[in-house]
């Protein structure tokens, strides 16, 4: 059909040549070889300390006993999370009612992007307060000097684990595990499904697991994380070599995962292993459709990595006073109380009761696997480019 | 003379204004921001980046290519054949563009599994770059049928009959007589498929799972998952270029496709009358229909799936706020979306317009510049854009980084090039001669282009609103930057309800995403039957 429509044909040419010489052109420059990924633990001199979590100067802190003195009828803070937060309806509302401070939502994405944002706008930030900076990142933002560092006093009623910000720069506020989930009516009986890490690498459970991209999700990196905490750096290249070898598949996010190649717990569904949360049986049973009392979710509790969320005044703040009153609230039992149903996380305070519904499915994992920011900071571009060459070539 | 000089310059002066403050100048800022902290040109230099490129680039056109062989067809029948429901069939067309991802993923994976090509056989299109292929053209085939088709209905067809008059077969007559004037209308509709696949960023993670990365799904990762600002930056500088180089491409392409007079009303479709005719309609329509049907279909299905049996539970459920997740009902949501759709559309319609009349009459150096200039945003990452506007807007006049303004003009950014591709050919088809005979009548010259140019390309324009309406409805990557989480949009909603465990959740996404459908097929509906107020009264 070409040859005959001389004038059309000659112009897609001409238009296909130009494309072409666009993209030689790149293809020419492109000629260098990638820069080789630093091993694990070869490009670190010690063991990584919170040290390189710190900013280059540190921000006068902010004073508990100003900010209960302080009178702040009138004021407004703008709240920067990431688009998985969530509370109830009238909470924040309670809040103004008693301080007289008004609390505005941003969102800017997920937490990587929330964080880069806050980044790219350090000491001029678009918010006051940011909530769901979590253990994978809360170096990178401490230490490119996002936050003012502030210590509420109820983190007397938090337990020490859990304040993993260098100075103060971050306050905890919920804790949350990721988990191996299998199909309940896959492996009817307990003892049938994996008890842990090593299970994965059977032969027993070929193909049978499914879990996400680390470098694009963030379950994902959580159980990059998890196997890197339990076989160390030596062990965890081939751990990963032999996943693939027994048929790992990886998704790009959660919810091709999950509700994909899962079937969100189905028996009948491709993979009957997925990486996902602790809380996964909560929220299975809650929403489940038809109404079910027993989730079909089972949680293995021996491979799961423990990450904590974080709030921290913003430095470059107008209102540091009212941000902190806010990141007080965060971590008061009102607030804390209303975490378990809406993010399906544990609250830090201890003083914080558990609704019924939240307690009667969820798991407790009593010795979770994790790493510290730092060394997390440290070796993560390395760990998730080694896992790309391992699993994706 | 130059008192119509001026007025040249103030028609220009609000499309190139708006470019600049709401594109130009972020995208200026976050480059140089990224350049001072690092070199650029070791990123490009390496040698996954030349593969990288290919791969967005070849993929791109695979699937613009692909769109064009099963669009041109539907476009044909859509706009020649007087086929039962055809106004519904083109407004149900646009569906897939307000679908999040998700949802054509999903629908694309139940299709497998039914085909049996989900790899329980050993033969799979699961994450493969078919996959890939086959989501974009569910996406972008409605671009082709409703560019190419409005145009195709406005064709003089007395050009076609005196070809076979003359002796010409059918097939000659398209190949020499059709395809050569619809060209205008082919390179516009390839030349937005293109770009739109470039940016693709949901069907590449979705759909093509993790090991098949492209320039826009990089830039993200570098971006928010690394805070890698100089590499995101590097790739966003080189997606720049490939953009600008390619779109300068088409447009040359577009701008000497030779131009062919058009016809104020369209063309009344014919009637299929002979079984063969009626099969050729069938065959022309089938696989455009099929392509978009059948996610439609699979998306009502799930929202209709209620425990064990169907029915409206989940629709039911959006009027309620309790235990989505979401701040607000789901169906607040709904209100939103179209409040900003509105905005965006009005926004897109007026710069776009005034862009065009530029581009489509300036010929040479400005009319050029500024018809590259509008194309680029659809080719820009969401993410770069977005930083860009977080970084540059921050100083009064124009702190508008948590203004809810911003969410309307970044979806505007996007619906634009569509307003301006359908309507640039449409006004380089305008013989000029009419216009010259109402000025020798006496009317001045912009009298003559009102009552000469609109009417006869308000029927485009409409094209044009419909898409950018249906584009900011269903925008995803730059709005979920921007939009507050107190007050979401449908796909940022779906999003949250997707991103959960709870059947009931996803249940109830999917009664969301019928929601949305049956509302752009009705906006779409609406925005056809608006016609701008026209003397001749058609």
């Amino acid at each position: 059909m070409v040859h005959h429509t001389v004038v059309p044909s000659r112009r897609v040419r001409r238009a296909l040549a130009a494309g072409l010489a666009a993209t030689l052109l790149l293809g020419v420059t492109a000629c260098t070889d990638d820069p080789e990924p630093a091993g694990v633990g070869e490009s670190g001199t010690s063991a990584p300390d919170g040290d390189a979590c710190r900013p280059e100067e540190l921000p006068e802190p902010i004073d508990p006993a100003a900010v209960a003195d302080a009178d702040l009828d009138g004021t407004t803070v703008t709240l920067a999370t990431h688009d998985s937060f969530a509370v109830s309806d009238g909470l924040f509302e309670d809040f103004t009612a008693e301080t007289g401070i008004e609390v505005e939502l941003v969102s800017a994405g997920d937490a990587g992007a929330m964080v880069s944002q806050a980044i790219l706008t350090a000491g001029d930030p678009v918010a006051d307060v940011m909530f769901g900076i979590d253990t994978t990142f809360l170096c990178r933002g401490t230490a490119a000097g996002l936050f003012v560092p502030y210590a509420p006093e109820a983190l007397a009623d938090v337990p020490d684990e859990y304040e993993i910000a260098t100075d103060h720069l971050a306050t905890p506020i919920d804790v949350g595990d990721v988990c191996l989930n299998y199909s309940v009516e896959a492996y009817p009986d307990p003892a049938d499904a994996p008890q842990g890490l090593d299970d994965l690498t059977d032969p027993a459970f070929a193909d049978a697991f499914v879990t996400e991209n680390p470098e694009t999700s963030s379950p994902g990196l959580a159980f990059l994380l998890a196997t890197i905490a339990e076989y160390g750096a030596d062990g965890w290249e081939d751990y990963w070599a032999d996943l693939r070898e027994n048929g790992v598949e990886v998704t790009s996010g959660w919810t091709e995962a999950f509700e994909d190649s899962f079937g969100s717990g189905a028996g009948s569904a491709e993979r009957s292993i997925v990486t996902s949360y602790a809380s996964s049986p909560v929220v299975d049973v809650l929403y489940s459709d038809p109404p079910r009392d027993e989730a079909i979710i089972g949680v293995v509790p021996d491979a799961c990595f423990r990450q904590v969320e974080l709030a921290g005044v913003l430095r470059g703040t107008d209102e540091p006073e009212a941000a902190a009153r806010l990141v007080d609230f965060l971590l008061s039992p009102p607030f804390q109380e209303d975490i378990p149903l809406n993010m399906f996380v544990d609250p830090v305070n201890e003083t914080a009761d558990l609704p019924e519904e939240y307690t009667a499915h969820s798991v407790t994992i009593d010795e979770p696997l994790t790493l510290t920011p730092a060394e997390i900071e440290e070796g993560r571009d390395a760990w998730t480019e080694r896992w790309t060459e391992i699993v994706l070539r | 003379m130059s008192g119509r000089r001026l007025v040249w310059v103030l028609v220009a002066l609000v499309p190139v204004a708006f470019l600049a403050v709401f594109f130009a100048y972020p995208m200026a800022t976050i480059i140089e921001h990224g350049l001072s902290e690092g070199s650029a040109l070791d990123v490009v230099r390496r040698r996954s980046t030349g593969r990288l490129v290919a791969f967005t680039v070849g993929q791109a056109a695979a699937s613009a290519g692909l769109s064009l062989l099963v669009g041109l067809p539907a476009a044909w029948a859509v706009a020649r054949v007087d086929v039962p429901g055809r106004r519904l069939v083109r407004a149900l067309l646009v569906v897939p563009f307000v679908l999040p991802t998700l949802v054509v993923g999903a629908a694309l994976q139940a299709t497998f599994e039914r085909l049996g090509v989900d790899g329980t056989d050993g033969f799979h299109l699961e994450r493969t770059v078919t996959a890939i292929l086959l989501a974009h053209m569910v996406l972008n085939v409605a671009v082709v049928v409703r560019v190419v088709g409005t145009h195709w209905a406005l064709l003089d067809p007395r050009a076609e009959e005196a070809a076979r008059v003359l002796g010409a077969s059918r097939r000659r007559v398209l190949r020499e007589v059709t395809l050569p004037r619809l060209a205008p209308a082919i390179w516009s509709a390839a030349g937005i498929v293109f770009l739109f696949c470039f940016t693709s960023f949901g069907v590449i993670l979705t759909v093509g799972g993790p090991g098949r990365p492209t320039l826009e799904t990089e830039i993200w990762r570098y971006a928010t998952q690394r805070t890698d600002l100089a590499t995101a930056t590097a790739l966003a500088l080189l997606q720049l270029v490939v953009v600008v180089a390619l779109v300068a491409a088409v447009g040359g392409a577009e701008r000497r496709a030779a131009a062919a007079a058009l016809v104020r009303r369209p063309v009344p479709p014919r009637r299929p009358v002979t079984a063969r005719q009626r099969l050729a309609v069938v065959a022309a329509l089938a696989p455009a229909a099929l392509l978009v049907l059948v996610p439609i279909g699979v998306l009502v299905e799930r929202s209709l799936a209620v425990g064990d049996g169907y029915g409206l539970g989940h629709f039911r459920a959006l009027g309620e706020e309790t235990g989505t997740g979401l701040r607000v009902a789901p169906l607040a949501a709904v209100g939103t979306s179209l409040t900003y759709a509105v905005a965006a559309t009005t926004i897109a319609v007026v710069v776009g317009g005034l862009a065009s009349v530029v581009v489509a009459h300036r010929g040479r150096a400005t009319g050029r510049a500024l018809d590259v200039l509008l194309m680029v945003p659809l080719g820009t990452s969401a993410v770069t854009l977005g930083f860009g506007l977080l970084v540059a807007l921050d100083e009064p006049p124009l702190d508008l980084r948590t203004s809810r303004v911003i969410v309307p003009i970044a979806q505007a950014l996007v619906g634009l090039p569509f307003v301006v591709r359908s309507l640039v050919p449409a006004l380089r088809s305008i013989d000029p001669r009419t216009r010259e005979v109402a000025t020798v009548l006496g009317a001045s010259p912009a009298r003559a282009r009102w009552e000469v140019d609109v009417p006869l390309v308000g029927r485009t324009v409409l094209v044009g609103a419909a898409f950018a309406f249906a584009v900011s409805l269903g925008e995803f990557g730059a709005t979920s930057f921007l939009a507050r989480p107190d007050a979401p949009t449908v796909p940022t909603a779906m999003f949250r309800l997707l991103g959960q465990p709870g059947a009931a959740l996803r249940g109830q996404a999917m009664a969301l995403g019928v929601v949305l459908a049956a509302l752009t097929v009705a906006s779409v509906l609406v925005i056809e039957r608006l016609r701008p107020k026209d003397a001749l009264g058609w």
